[in-house]
């Protein structure tokens, strides 16, 4: 007999199979390459906030510097392909891993930090990367790196006629983000991010490796930015370091999901889905006379979300999950 | 009786402060052993000591006949010793069962496993009811339980309890030390921090009384709070047995 709990993992799994067949559906119709564009961005800051919420909602480590990880992402794919014709195919799981080593060298100093004085860090550490490439004249310095496009093909991973194979590329790397972290919820890392993320000390007593946990959960989260990286890069077809390594895109990491709900299986989905379009629509709209309108809106509903649901969209629907019997 | 815990000439400084200065006890295996004496005696450190919070600045422990005094925290539990915190610390965000869980994974990878420990555990610390709530919907003598329940789930051969029963009413009290009784049935030997004398007192085999950081006297309860060393660190000079 399945308990309560398997119950609970086997609805999450069907919930997510039907978001993802609809998620599928949803372009076919849609010719206008504007909405398109919105749909591969949502998508991609679905599985970017997803990756980022593995380190800082699970397991309680605030990064704001992740445009790091997403830059050597988009970095890596892009020199392998460009200096020596690797496919970006090869190039994704390179930048994945050279990420994934970074995060763990950084951690190795950084986790010994607390709280915010970890979170100062990882601002410093992504602007270091930042000025890094900005004077690395071998990827191209400020000028940056133009992937060369000849015409569609997944060889490459590079189109010009749709961007629905983009799409659809992001929407794969989402489900495997969201897959990665299902099955992590109900493993010992799971459970000891959790731990380390409430409280440390306790955890401690409790036999967790503290360290550890952060180191791995470090390694993960880079692993997958920097996919969606090599990703971007590939989507855009041109980086330099201000398009890919600025600030912004730490915070556009981290607002989905604390918008939708730090550290729970739907919030980075949730809230890329309400946080993206808002933004591409409010700049499209709004953001025409150069006064800055679009921002002022754009951080408004911010605000009022924040306010008015300081643990997430999430929790409008999941507090009945531990109702009393 | 054999031995499990034993510490020798245990000193900590804190600044100019002399915490603990030359403790030497034991712990028997399968004893429920009281730690208690005046506030600011020292138990918390030495308790501290014991589970690895504090590094003692000089002094060794032993644990069933190893050398533990460099062992962090997390090393000391996978050997068997588990603790509770006399400010309670749970997991708030995390349901009971999985506050539970974290503890049962020292013993188990499997979280299949780990939960139906975490089951079990939560079935004798009576918290089965409230396996769904999220931690921080407990009442606070719930959230006592919650710590004795975690560190039970580390299957402990030494269970460290800091003033669990501290601050319940009378009846709560009275099922916590049936609680205790029940683990130390269960094959747990049991060292509680407690300043209550007269809670502690029925329960325990042996208390240890600290003063001023050194063990002032040792012995059977009974013996112990008739000890006019005793009554004079609690009340002062001016009472006598």
């Amino acid at each position: 007999m399945a308990t309560a709990f398997e119950i609970r993992r086997r609805n999450q799994l069907i919930i997510a199979a039907v978001v993802v067949a609809i998620m599928i559906a949803l372009p076919l119709g849609i010719k206008d390459v504007y909405v398109q564009n919105i749909l591969v961005l949502t998508v991609m800051y679905a599985a970017l906030s997803q990756s980022w919420n593995i380190l800082s909602g699970y397991c309680g480590q605030i990064s704001l510097g992740h445009a790091l990880y997403f830059g050597i992402g988009a970095y890596a794919s892009t020199l392998l392909f460009v200096k020596f014709g690797v496919i970006p195919w090869f190039g994704m799981a390179a930048g994945g891993i050279i990420a994934a080593a970074i995060a763990l060298i950084v951690g190795w100093p950084c986790f010994r930090l607390g709280g915010h004085y970890f979170t100062i860090a990882t601002i410093v550490l992504a602007e270091i990367g930042l000025i890094l490439f900005l004077n690395w004249d071998y990827s191209g310095a400020a000028s940056g790196l133009q992937i060369p496009v000849s015409g569609d093909s997944w060889l490459t991973f590079t189109f010009l006629r749709s961007k629905l194979p983009y799409y659809y590329f992001a929407l794969g790397l989402a489900a495997v983000v969201w897959l990665v972290t299902f099955f992590i919820e109900d493993s010992k890392w799971g459970y000891y991010w959790r731990a380390v993320r409430e409280n440390t000390i306790a955890a401690q007593s409790l036999g967790v490796q503290v360290f550890r946990s952060k180191m791995a959960a470090a390694a993960v989260s880079a692993f997958f930015t920097a996919v969606g990286g090599s990703f971007y890069a590939q989507f855009v077809s041109y980086i330099d370091p201000d398009s890919v390594m600025v600030f912004q895109f730490s915070l556009l990491m981290a607002l989905p999901a604390v918008l939708g709900g730090i550290g729970t299986l739907w919030g980075p989905a949730l809230g890329a889905a309400v946080l993206i379009p808002l933004t591409e629509l409010t700049r499209s709209y709004m953001g025409g006379g150069g006064k800055g309108i679009d921002l002022i809106f754009y951080g408004a509903v911010i605000m009022i979300i924040a306010l008015a649901r300081p643990e997430g969209l999430l929790s409008l629907v999941s507090r009945t999950r531990h109702a009393p019997p | 009786m054999s031995m499990l815990l034993e510490t020798e000439a245990l000193t900590v400084h804190f600044g100019g402060i002399l915490a603990n200065s030359d403790i030497s006890i034991s712990v028997n295996k399968g004893e429920i052993l009281g730690l208690i004496g005046p506030n600011g005696a020292g138990k918390s450190t030495l308790f501290n000591l014991v589970a690895g919070t504090y590094r003692p600045t000089s002094g060794r422990i032993r644990f069933e006949g190893r050398d533990i005094t460099p062992l962090p925290p997390a090393a000391r539990c996978k050997l068997g010793i588990a603790r509770t915190f006399q400010v309670v610390k749970s997991f708030e965000t995390m349901s009971v069962l999985e506050n539970v869980v974290v503890g049962a994974l020292v013993r188990f990878t499997n979280t299949k496993a780990a939960r139906e420990e975490a089951h079990r555990v939560l079935d004798v610390t009576g918290l089965s009811r409230r396996a769904e709530a999220d931690a921080r919907e407990l009442t606070p003598p719930e959230k006592r339980r919650l710590e004795v329940a975690r560190a039970l789930a580390t299957q402990p051969k030494l269970l460290l309890l800091d003033e669990v029963l501290t601050g319940l009413t009378p009846a709560e009290a009275q099922k916590g030390v049936e609680l205790v009784r029940k683990i130390r049935d269960l094959g747990v030997t049991v060292v509680m921090v407690e300043h209550v004398m007269e809670v502690v007192m029925p329960l325990v085999d042996r208390a240890i009384v600290l003063d001023l950081g050194r063990v002032l006297v040792e012995g059977a309860p009974q013996a112990i709070v008739r000890d006019p060393k005793v009554i004079q660190a609690y009340l002062g000079d001016r009472f006598h047995a």
